[in-house]
């Protein structure tokens, strides 16, 4: 592979680590190009941001990751355990597989799994742009949906579950205490018997990242979490992600407008104009590019206006 | 041959009226997202306006001229056809309009119940047959003793459908009416704010569907001469049917949809098995649904995220 | 389409930072500005109440004898029925509708005595259905007087129990479906053949013992009937249970419609539409209900009675109607049920968490077939006569309006409006008093207008109260305390 990787000469620590690797993705709808052959890394353990200006796709990005398109061309691997080589990614393209396992760890490529399976096995987890929480099931509710695989090991219809077994109860609360822990976290136990629809604006962007983080990822994406927060929230927000990746081993790569936030805990930007890649580095290097500096912090102004008609988009 | 020609011609017949049918779920579909599911049920309360219209006009008044009492019954099946649906849209679809995805639908199928059950109660529970009011036909050719004929009557089906279609592509390509309609259509919040009556181009919407049905009740009572108040269900599910495969939202889908249902049905009639004709009518809209949901000439749906 | 829509109103009906706080009433209008517009209304109703009746009601096309048909004129009818609407118009226009009017508050007197009866309510409810028969022998005077009440306690019965099985699929998951009946078709057909057939019966003859089948046969096929339609619902389910709302409810009518049609011209098989009626009674578990030295009155030392098997087929549907609560309870509180409810709520959301949807929906949509099998069974044997004239689409209908009428999920609410709808349309058959002369006259048929008035209260139903008569959802799991989720969050039927 011919990948023309980052211009400057000592290599960065998501091209010698990455759990993600994105190959020359494209999306067309029609005869729309909304993503045209983006390639880029998500190092392990280190928070990805992507930025871009409204329409540059980077929501098509996302959901080709998350498996909810199934992406024109390109190739998405997802690397848990051990990095592969490029040759094993190129082999395991050939092979037709979706998924191969190796003693160091176990490939997956994105793009060939249903969109369940790439949180289910691949360990994808997401939120939303317009937060899509289960509206009229309680926090404590959300967070034990969220924990769905991990309880249905024994089977959709396990029979130990339906004659309520002390074996289930037992299944059962662990995964309440999962979710006490992940409650504690998001400084919302208190309203754990509360729809999770009755919340404000900013309960739910957390709780849904509480939700994302039940299913145990291995990596988290998040689309713009930090849209319609006020100033302490975008702050809590940060701490609270950071903690993720202090504490877990679970690697982030969002989308993100909030330039404190970007700013503030990324180890690592792409910036993405017209569906193409205009720029990849640290933050310190993207925000000194001129051609970012041109095409997306230039207009601060008419993003806003867009942000807000994107809400309901 | 000769079968075939005959059928083909029964076939078109059928199909020009399951095509106005479907005009009405199509435009209702597109601009609201819901399944009109007692459009069916106006259709055949459109018929017994007919009937009684018919019978007015020639047992009361004693008109003669069978092109006349046409006439006036399609104008009279028109407007008060117009009327039901405007009613309808009025009582039981506004008032849900910010209401759960279901709950139109669950309302309409209750107002399909409330207005075949109010015809029979109304009308009585029997047949209402009229004695046949365009017998002649034409006989296009005649081998071994089988003719193919052409009816006057399915001359005047085939005729009035092209007129009205013609009249009513007009209607919504080249009027501020359709072009309201078309604005609704893709996004009812800006079109309003943009000094569109929302409410009255749904409302006018509900009317032209209704009407165009009515033209359809009017056919179908002169075609088979009898009607009953079961008869809604059967040729709304197939006029739902080519509404689909034409390609929901589509109005030369619905009429493309409605001629192939009608040609499928009759010559699974003729060929296959008469028994069987609706459980292949409805096995078209399975497979429909199931394979191609967004139809011949429909726009594919993309999935918002 | 219609997505963006129903986003639309949402995001307005729920503003994400707390709800504002109310407004304050404006000042009533005085007594000239409201009374004018409400009359021109009414009197506006009226005229056009009229138009919608003219046609069909202010004639009618009469049959007479084998003539053609006449025209008989009811103007009078029509005039009555167009004041009585303006009447009615008006005056909701001068009360519930008057404008300024403040809205009503909810009492909290009454919220609160309906928090506190309300775990009381569902062991009272099940005690009154245990003791139904009893209280009915008691009041009617005698075992053989009870026969109507027993009769209509199976029958509502039955309905509660498939209620609850389309609960399951429509109310919990969402899926509107439409062909309900087609696995309550599937259960009473599969009875009836097994019961029925010739080699069967020749078979357990020869090999167990004489006349096993037909006293056994019922209990045998129970399962089997429940675990087909299970089948015949994960079959149907499969390919369609990825289309959107309304379409899904479209689909599963088309199948309904199909499976019904298939019965009535497969006649060798099934009898076509003169049905099957040689199906063996119910047994108690072996023991007949006859008055032979070997019946169930002899055994347990009673008079011979032919209620015995009624009242023994009352507690059979009880039985079973209690099965299918207790097994939706259970399932509720599973992870299976809870990512029913979240499908319900947000189908992409579950996507995103690894949810498989297709086999969660096929789960829950085989779970209610299965529950709609065993219906059908008893059914069946109930009957004792099958035909595809009980499983029209109406009757599919008629479920579907239980379970909206209950409120989507909730298991009170649906018993409740099955012994409402079941038993006010059987109530509406014996209002004989409306049949005097001054009201409407001997040959009035009340029952005729038994589904006019149904369709007529779905309708209401969407209207008014579209959540229905129980419309809070009880979370399956607390911490500290369990509170009902307001029907306003829920949400109800995906696409």
């Amino acid at each position: 592979m011919a990948e023309a990787a980052s211009p400057s000469p000592a290599p960065k620590s998501w091209d010698l680590n990455p759990l993600l690797k994105v190959d020359h993705l494209s999306m067309r709808f029609g005869g729309l190009v909304a993503v045209g052959d983006v390639s880029f890394r998500a190092g392990r353990g280190e928070v990805t941001a992507v930025i871009g200006p409204n329409g540059a796709g980077k929501t098509t990005v996302f959901n080709c990751i998350t498996g909810f398109y199934k992406p024109s061309t390109g190739r998405l691997a997802l690397m848990q355990g051990c990095p592969a080589t490029d040759a094993e990614l190129d082999a395991l393209t050939c092979g037709g597989l979706a998924s191969a396992r190796t003693a160091a760890g176990t490939t997956y490529l994105l793009e060939r799994l249903a969109d369940h399976k790439v949180s289910s096995r691949a360990k994808v987890a997401r939120t939303f742009q317009n937060i899509r929480l289960f509206a009229g099931m309680t926090v404590l509710e959300n967070l034990l949906v969220a924990q769905h695989m991990s309880l249905t090991q024994a089977g959709l219809i396990n029979p130990a579950a339906l004659l309520n077994l002390p074996s289930w109860r037992r299944q059962q609360k662990q995964a309440v205490d999962h979710a006490l822990y992940w409650l504690d976290k998001i400084a919302l136990t208190a309203r754990a018997d509360d729809p999770a629809g009755d919340l404000p604006y900013g309960d739910q962007r957390r709780l849904e990242i509480a939700r994302a983080m039940c299913t145990r990822p291995a990596l988290l994406c998040l689309d713009e979490p930090a849209a319609g927060l006020n100033p302490r929230e975008s702050l809590e927000l940060n701490t609270l992600l950071l903690a993720i990746r202090a504490e877990h081993e679970t690697s982030i790569l969002l989308i993100e407008h909030d330039m404190s936030v970007v700013m503030g805990i990324s180890d690592h930007v792409v910036v993405l104009e017209y569906g193409r890649k205009i720029a990849d580095g640290t933050p310190q290097e993207v925000r000194n590019d001129p051609k970012v500096i041109a095409s997306y912090l230039g207009v601060e102004d008419e993003e806003e206006v867009e942000a807000v008609a994107g809400v309901h988009a | 041959m000769d079968i075939f020609l005959q059928q083909l011609i029964n076939g078109l017949t059928l199909g020009s009226i399951y095509g106005l049918i479907a005009i009405g779920y199509t435009m209702v579909f597109g601009i609201i997202g819901m399944v009109n599911f007692a459009h069916g049920d106006v259709f055949m309360v459109s018929a017994f306006i007919g009937l009684i219209c018919v019978l007015l006009l020639t047992t009361v008044i004693g008109i003669s001229s069978i092109f006349l009492i046409l006439a006036i019954t399609l104008v009279v099946a028109m407007v008060f056809t117009g009327l039901v649906s405007w009613a309808i849209e009025r009582v039981a679809y506004r008032p849900l309009r910010g209401s759960f995805r279901l709950a139109p639908m669950i309302s309409a199928i209750g107002m399909s119940i409330f207005l075949s059950n109010f015809v029979q109660v109304a009308q009585g529970p029997r047949n209402k047959p009229l004695p046949p009011m365009v017998p002649d036909v034409i006989v296009l050719m005649e081998r071994n003793g089988y003719q193919v004929t052409l009816a006057y009557k399915q001359i005047i089906i085939m005729a009035v459908t092209a007129g009205l279609l013609f009249g009513f592509w007009w209607l919504v390509q080249k009027t501020p009416l359709g072009r309201a309609q078309r604005a609704c259509e893709q996004d009812r919040k800006m079109a309003a704010l943009l000094g569109i009556n929302v409410d009255r181009t749904i409302s006018l919407t509900f009317v032209i569907g209704a009407a165009l049905a009515a033209v359809a009740g009017v056919m179908y009572l002169m075609y088979y001469g009898v009607v009953n108040f079961a008869d809604g269900f059967v040729p709304g599910v197939k006029a739902f049917t080519a509404a689909v495969l034409g390609g929901i939202g589509s109005l030369p889908g619905a009429v493309l949809g409605g001629l192939l249902i009608g040609l499928i049905e009759t010559f699974w009639s003729a060929y296959f098995s008469i028994e069987y004709k609706d459980v292949a009518a409805f096995s078209i809209l399975v497979v429909v649904l199931i394979f191609m949901p967004q139809g011949l000439l429909g726009r594919p749906e993309v999935e918002k995220v | 389409m219609a997505d963006h829509r129903s986003d639309l109103w949402e995001r307005e009906d729920t503003p994400p930072e707390g709800a504002p706080a109310p407004q304050p009433a404006p000042p009533a209008p005085p007594a000239e500005a409201v009374l004018l517009p409400a009359l021109k209304d009414a009197v506006l109703t009226g005229i056009i109440t009229g138009l919608l009746l003219l046609p069909l009601v202010g004639f009618r096309a009469t049959e007479s004898g084998s003539g053609p048909l006449t025209l008989t004129y009811r103007f009078g009818l029509v005039s009555v029925f167009a004041g009585l609407v303006m009447v009615l118009r008006l005056v909701l226009n001068l009360t519930v509708w008057r404008p300024g009017r403040p809205p009503r508050a909810k009492s909290a007197a009454l919220a609160g005595v309906s928090q506190r009866i309300a775990p009381a309510l569902k062991p009272a409810f099940f005690a009154f259905a245990l003791l139904y028969p009893f209280i009915a022998i008691v009041f009617s005077g005698s075992l053989s007087l009870s026969r109507y009440w027993v009769d209509l306690g199976i029958y509502i019965l039955t309905y509660v129990m498939l209620g609850w099985g389309l609960n399951i699929v429509v109310g919990l998951a969402g899926l509107l479906d439409l062909g309900y009946v087609a696995f309550y078709a599937v259960g009473a057909y599969t009875f009836a053949l097994l019961s029925s057939s010739v080699p069967l019966n020749a078979f357990f003859d020869a090999h167990v013992a004489e006349g096993f089948w037909a006293s056994w046969s019922f209990w045998v096929c129970l399962p089997v009937a429940g675990l087909l339609a299970g089948l015949w619902g994960i079959i149907l389910g499969f390919p369609v249970l990825r289309l959107r709302g309304d379409y899904l409810a479209i689909v599963t009518l088309a199948f309904g419609e199909i499976i019904r049609l298939v019965l009535i011209n497969w006649v060798s098989l099934t009898n076509g539409g003169a049905g099957i009626s040689s199906i063996p009674p119910i047994t108690f578990f072996g023991v007949p209900f006859n008055s032979g030295d070997d019946g169930f009155a002899a055994i347990f030392g009673l008079d011979y009675n032919s209620m015995h098997r009624m009242i023994f087929l009352y507690f059979v549907i009880l039985g079973l109607a209690a099965l299918t609560a207790l097994a939706t309870i259970r399932l509720r509180s599973m992870p299976v049920g809870r990512a029913w409810e979240a499908l319900r709520e947000d189908e992409i959301a579950c996507r995103s968490l690894g949810i498989n949807t297709t086999l969660t929906k096929l789960t829950a949509f085989a779970t209610g077939a299965m529950f709609g099998g065993f219906a059908g069974a008893f059914f069946a044997v109930r009957v004792r006569f099958v035909s595809p004239e009980s499983f029209t689409f109406m009757e599919s209908a008629v479920i579907l309006a239980i379970v909206v009428l209950g409120g989507m999920g909730s298991q009170i609410g649906v018993a409740s409006a099955a012994i409402l709808l079941i038993g006010g349309m059987e109530l509406l058959r014996n209002l004989s008093f409306l049949k005097a002369d001054f009201l409407f006259g001997s040959d009035f048929d009340p029952s005729l207008y038994r589904m006019l008035i149904f369709g007529f209260a779905m309708v209401a139903v969407m209207v008014w109260r579209p959540r229905g008569l129980v419309a809070n959802r009880m979370p399956t799991i607390f911490l500290k305390e369990r509170k009902a989720v307001s029907g306003a969050l829920v949400k109800e039927g995906h696409g």
